[in-house]
């Protein structure tokens, strides 16, 4: 449903262009949990913002539905990594929540329900009127989850949303999207650093190659659903996975390295 | 702060000024210089002047331009804050305006102002208004451009109205630096609420402090400082109540991104 067709971004021009996104190219199928994965500063963030239609594409073009992206969809929607700058301080949970509703115009009382339902999913019932730094970073980036849930995208960009929490949220945050994504059959395209996280999330992975970016490799994830941190953790399988992937992103990095060398 | 910490600092502020009055009290007591007359016959002229004789006459005209000149301003510089703060365009265009106009000391345009409008309540108002639109202008185009480019992206994504966006996201986001510039310019709209008034009126305060001293009434001129004093503390007080309130998600937001 999701198509990026040899997408590329150059910043600037002449001698100081930089090249974040080479040449990349891959499908997202409907109700599929894609985890992209590649080296820091790889364009993982740059893909995102193209994929979401807040960043025009240099070569290529994204295309939802064979839709050419050209601005934000509204079947879509994104979670940030800064759950702290991306929900509005000044409002409730409720009213964060609620506020992007007001675009697709619902009865009051339709809204309200998928304010709640949402507010529900992630566990957060009893703190509907708390205002957002009331809270921990978890349960913000709880609200935030809510908040994309309650606007009923077909897809969900999530760019690196537990990487500024500490390991024990990320656990449980890690199970309540996969638990809100069975829930709302939502298709989840999901940016992050960490290995484990995305052999553990995902159905498919991609790898990508530091910039200017392309896709290493696409590769299937066979593990038995549901996961669990421990259980899906123990199999060989998932060992393999994840040593497969780590692999691979080496691979290309120390592959990049001369390529970069020359100053 | 404990409880006890609070108490002492509020007693601290209510003593020291009450400790000074007192001083100057006593100092001025058998004071038989013309131009400093004892504190008590300065409070008793205020009470008799103040309470509540002349405050039909002329406490209620000053505050009245002075809050109509303040609310045209602030209504004006907001609307006009947020336009240039989202347009870079008309922000370039309009720079080199702005910057000179509020160049201008006010003062200088009382006499254009006489002029073109006379000598009645909108030259006031107007004076008031001109001077107290560039702080709070400033500071809603420097809060519109000072917006968290994640919460920007967060509202296009969620294909919010413009409407909406100006409203609930853009003035909002904001209204922490809306309301600083809004306390400089109530401070300036209490100065030139003063100075127009002396310079062409029949009623106010201004008008009143200036026309004792000219007949020599200098305890009744003494008085009128003293309200002004009383007037901006007072403005300024009950101002910050009112942002303190509108503000309250600022303070908790900041505090926890401190803690």
């Amino acid at each position: 449903m999701l198509t990026v067709d040899h997408l590329g971004k150059t910043y600037g021009e002449g001698e100081d262009a930089v090249e974040a996104i080479g040449d990349l190219e891959f499908e997202v199928l409907e109700k599929e949990f894609v985890c992209i994965v590649g080296p820091s500063g790889c364009g993982k963030t740059t893909l995102l913002k193209c994929m979401s239609g807040l960043l025009t594409p240099t070569r290529g073009e994204v295309r939802l539905h064979d839709a050419r992206i050209d601005g934000p969809p509204e079947r879509m929607a994104l979670v940030f990594q800064e759950y702290g700058r991306s929900l509005y301080p000044w409002m409730s949970v409720r009213q964060n929540v609620a506020f992007p509703l007001r675009r697709k115009r619902l009865a009051k009382e339709e809204a309200s329900q998928l304010v709640e339902q949402a507010v529900e999913a992630v566990d957060l019932t009893g703190f509907l009127d708390r205002y957002p730094w009331e809270l921990s970073g978890g349960m913000q980036q709880r609200v935030a989850i809510a908040r994309a849930l309650a606007y009923q995208p077909e897809i969900l960009l999530m760019d690196e949303p537990f990487a500024s929490v500490d390991a024990q949220t990320r656990a449980d945050l890690e199970d309540l999207i996969l638990e809100v994504r069975r829930q709302y059959g939502v298709t989840v395209v999901f940016v992050t650093h960490d290995i484990d996280e995305s052999v553990y999330l995902g159905d498919r992975i991609v790898v990508l190659t530091p910039a200017p970016t392309t896709v290493q490799e696409s590769l299937d994830v066979d593990l038995p659903t549901p996961r669990d941190q421990l259980e899906t953790k123990e199999l060989p399988e998932f060992a393999r996975l994840r040593a497969h992937v780590y692999r691979s992103i080496k691979r290309e990095q120390t592959s990049a390295e001369p390529e970069r060398a020359p100053a | 702060m404990t409880r006890r910490q609070r108490l002492l600092a509020t007693g601290l502020e209510v003593t020291v000024p009450l400790l000074l009055l007192v001083i100057w009290g006593l100092w001025s007591s058998g004071s038989s210089t013309y131009y400093f007359p004892p504190l008590t016959d300065i409070l008793s002229t205020f009470a008799d002047t103040w309470l509540f004789e002349r405050v039909g006459s002329d406490v209620v005209p000053s505050l009245v331009r002075m809050g109509l000149g303040f609310g045209i301003a602030v209504v004006v510089a907001i609307s006009a804050g947020l336009l240039l703060g989202l347009s870079p365009r008309a922000r370039r265009a309009a720079a080199p305006i702005v910057e000179f106009l509020r160049a201008i000391p006010p003062p200088a345009l009382l006499p254009f102002a006489i002029l073109v409008i006379g000598v009645g309540n909108s030259m006031k108002v107007f004076i008031i208004a001109f001077v107290c639109i560039w702080p709070i202008l400033l500071n809603t185009i420097d809060g519109v451009t000072g917006v968290d480019p994640t919460l920007r992206d967060t509202t296009r994504v969620y294909g919010v109205s413009k409407r909406d966006r100006l409203w609930r996201v853009m003035l909002p986001a904001a209204s922490p630096q809306i309301f600083a510039g809004m306390r400089t310019s109530l401070s300036l709209a209490l100065i030139l609420m003063v100075i127009s008034e002396m310079v062409a009126s029949t009623n106010g305060i201004g008008y009143f402090v200036l026309q004792s001293q000219r007949t020599f009434a200098i305890p009744e001129m003494w008085s009128g400082i003293l309200l002004l004093g009383i007037l901006g503390y007072t403005l300024n007080g009950a101002f910050v109540l009112i942002e303190r309130r509108v503000l309250r998600w600022h303070r908790g937001a900041r505090a926890s991104a401190l803690s």
